[in-house]
């Protein structure tokens, strides 16, 4: 009797040791059932445009001739206007949050950044449409115009009609977006710093930008690169904000960033539902198939970043 | 000026521009919210929750079938995935820990965590709605599942590894076999935590509007069939809101406002009890 009772308990504990395991197969299942589906279901594209798929301009549904390059590019440059202006500022948050504000303010101050996280991305999307872009056309790309625009060699990007949508505005919208996750990474790891550092520097007279400048920094730049390269990885794959104000059109031929143009997440978004079975479809599905290959190395290097951080973190103290 | 008055210019520039930074910040959250709310309430009535969405030409109608059908698609993708996201966080806290296939499991968990969410809809979309020749509501759920399970793991893991060792070992001094330390003790005590985790997957899933454009489409109708399109606040939102009626963006922004309210409520809830956690 006894022994039977054992016996159940030890077959159950075997079964729930291997479901666990089975479950932990299960990440990487869909990690191989994406990569399979999305090259299967782009297949006709890969065979028929080969690698000139990449850097072809042309994108015409009609006559079946597809080229991935202004969907790329709008999102390689949405990203980095996003970086732009995302890096310092989260810079700035975190310093804040780290080392100017009372303790009592850190708390709510720090979730309130984190809501920007929380706030869907349809809701940026629409707000950026109706709300943002009209009043961005009327003051601030006129500003921008008679300010930027005059600089020679960058000027040419700030020049045109004032629209509120297109490039420069997906990317601003973008910025907000990826603002959280670079600040809140940013704050942990400038609190690993070891306050044995911080004080010395403080002994030696050092001022709190100077302590933060030479010091936190230096000593947690993996970790800060590791963020950054988190926040380009949201904004790379980041979809419906950015369909609703990038603009959405295949024909780009001016470097202006007031023009409105197209990215890979837009051109999924708007096009798919209309696409019939076929190559296009295929082509559609290859631009996915880019943005997942792009976003998970950029994720990936990331994640090793983050890793080394906490490894060295280890060895130091 | 001498080099001190220099640093402390310096200093008191750079402070000013991280106080400026922070400003930034909060101004956009602000700014969003405040026109949420403005719009959307001006949008709310009791018609919202009864009529169905608006045939095109129509401008009367509510969002009755829409928010239906967002509650079930993440209702039933919170059941699914919760289960396979704590299993599979047990595996990397309590069985896996050094091994190999926990760190790989680990590292590519992160990596999905953080993939665009189009790229599961489009999955889905070539894994099964394109096999099987028809948007459904099932494969909607299957999408918003996939995201599901990442946060649920990350969560888990995190909340068992706060679990102080000495529990275990007590539990296995009193002779319990190493499932039962796990689901009676190990489980038990990070409750709260986990809980955290599946309100964050919640309020994620809730608001998505890209994998869902790929697999449960949109629907017009009342229809709680699972294997046909199913309507839902995100997409429909996306679809009246780039419309030219003003009546249709009217019912975009409530819809906007419920989603926005529901997600900040279920963010703040999951601060409320992860704090309840660690002051125990």
């Amino acid at each position: 009797m006894k022994k039977n009772a054992q016996k159940r308990k030890w077959i159950g504990d075997w079964i729930f040791r291997n479901l666990t395991r089975l479950f932990a197969l299960f990440t990487f299942l869909v990690l191989a059932g994406i990569s399979f589906s999305l090259v299967y279901a782009s297949w006709p594209s890969l065979q028929k445009f080969g690698f000139s798929f990449l850097w072809t301009s042309e994108w015409n549904p009609p006559m079946e001739r597809f080229g991935a390059m202004i969907p790329i590019y709008g999102t390689i440059v949405t990203s980095i206007i996003a970086l732009i202006i995302a890096v310092p500022v989260s810079f700035g948050i975190a310093l804040f949050l780290t080392e100017l504000s009372p303790k009592w303010l850190r708390r709510p101050l720090g979730t309130a950044i984190e809501l920007l996280a929380a706030i869907p991305s349809i809701v940026y999307g629409m707000w950026g449409l109706l709300i943002f872009s009209p009043i961005f056309a009327k003051y601030m790309q006129p500003a921008l115009t008679a300010t930027l625009g005059n600089i020679p060699l960058i000027g040419q990007l700030f020049q045109g009609p004032a629209m509120g949508i297109g490039l420069l505005a997906a990317g601003i919208i973008l910025a907000i977006m990826i603002i959280p996750f670079i600040a809140s990474v940013m704050r942990d790891v400038f609190e690993v710093t070891p306050t044995m550092l911080k004080e010395s520097s403080y002994a030696l007279g050092c001022t709190t930008w100077e302590v933060v400048w030479n010091v936190v920094l230096p000593y947690t730049k993996i970790g800060v690169t590791g963020g950054i390269m988190l926040g380009l990885g949201r904004a790379l794959g980041e979809t419906m904000a950015v369909t609703f104000i990038i603009g959405n059109t295949n024909f780009l031929n001016s470097a202006s960033l007031y023009m409105p143009g197209n990215s890979i997440t837009s051109a999924l978004a708007n096009e798919f539902a209309e696409a019939g079975q076929g190559l296009h479809t295929a082509a559609l599905m290859e631009l996915g198939l880019v943005l997942f290959v792009i976003t998970f190395l950029v994720l990936a290097i990331s994640k090793i970043l983050l890793m080394k951080l906490k490894v060295g973190e280890g060895s130091r103290t | 000026m001498n080099l001190s008055s220099k640093r402390k210019l310096v200093n008191k520039i750079a402070l000013t521009l991280s106080l400026l930074a922070m400003s930034f910040g909060l101004f956009w959250l602000v700014w969003i919210l405040f026109t949420t709310l403005q719009l959307g309430v001006a949008g709310l009535s009791l018609d919202l929750f009864t009529k169905m969405t608006p045939p095109p030409g129509s401008t009367e109608g509510g969002l009755a079938n829409a928010i239906v059908g967002s509650l079930i698609l993440v209702g039933l993708a919170t059941l699914i995935g919760t289960p396979i996201g704590i299993l599979t966080g047990v595996f990397l806290a309590e069985y896996g820990a050094g091994s190999w296939l926990a760190h790989a499991t680990r590292f590519i968990n992160d990596i999905l965590l953080s993939a665009p969410s189009i790229v599961i809809g489009l999955f889905i979309y070539a894994f099964y709605v394109s096999q099987v020749g028809n948007f459904s509501g099932i494969s909607g759920v299957a999408a918003l599942a996939l995201i599901v399970v990442p946060v649920v793991v990350r969560t888990t893991e995190n909340m068992l590894l706060l679990v102080p060792n000495s529990l275990r070992e007590a539990a296995f001094a009193l002779g319990a076999k190493q499932s039962e330390v796990i689901i009676q003790v190990t489980l038990q005590a990070s409750r709260a935590g986990i809980m955290t985790g599946i309100l964050l997957a919640v309020a994620r899933i809730a608001g998505e509007t890209a994998p869902l454009m790929f697999t449960a489409l949109s629907n017009q109708f009342w229809s709680l069939n699972l294997n046909a399109p199913m309507a839902n606040l995100p997409v429909t939102i996306f679809k009246f809101a780039m419309s030219p009626f003003p009546d249709w963006q009217q019912l975009a922004w409530a819809g906007v406002f419920l989603i926005t309210v529901g997600v900040l409520a279920l963010n703040i809830c999951a601060r409320y009890f992860f704090r309840d956690e660690i002051q125990r």
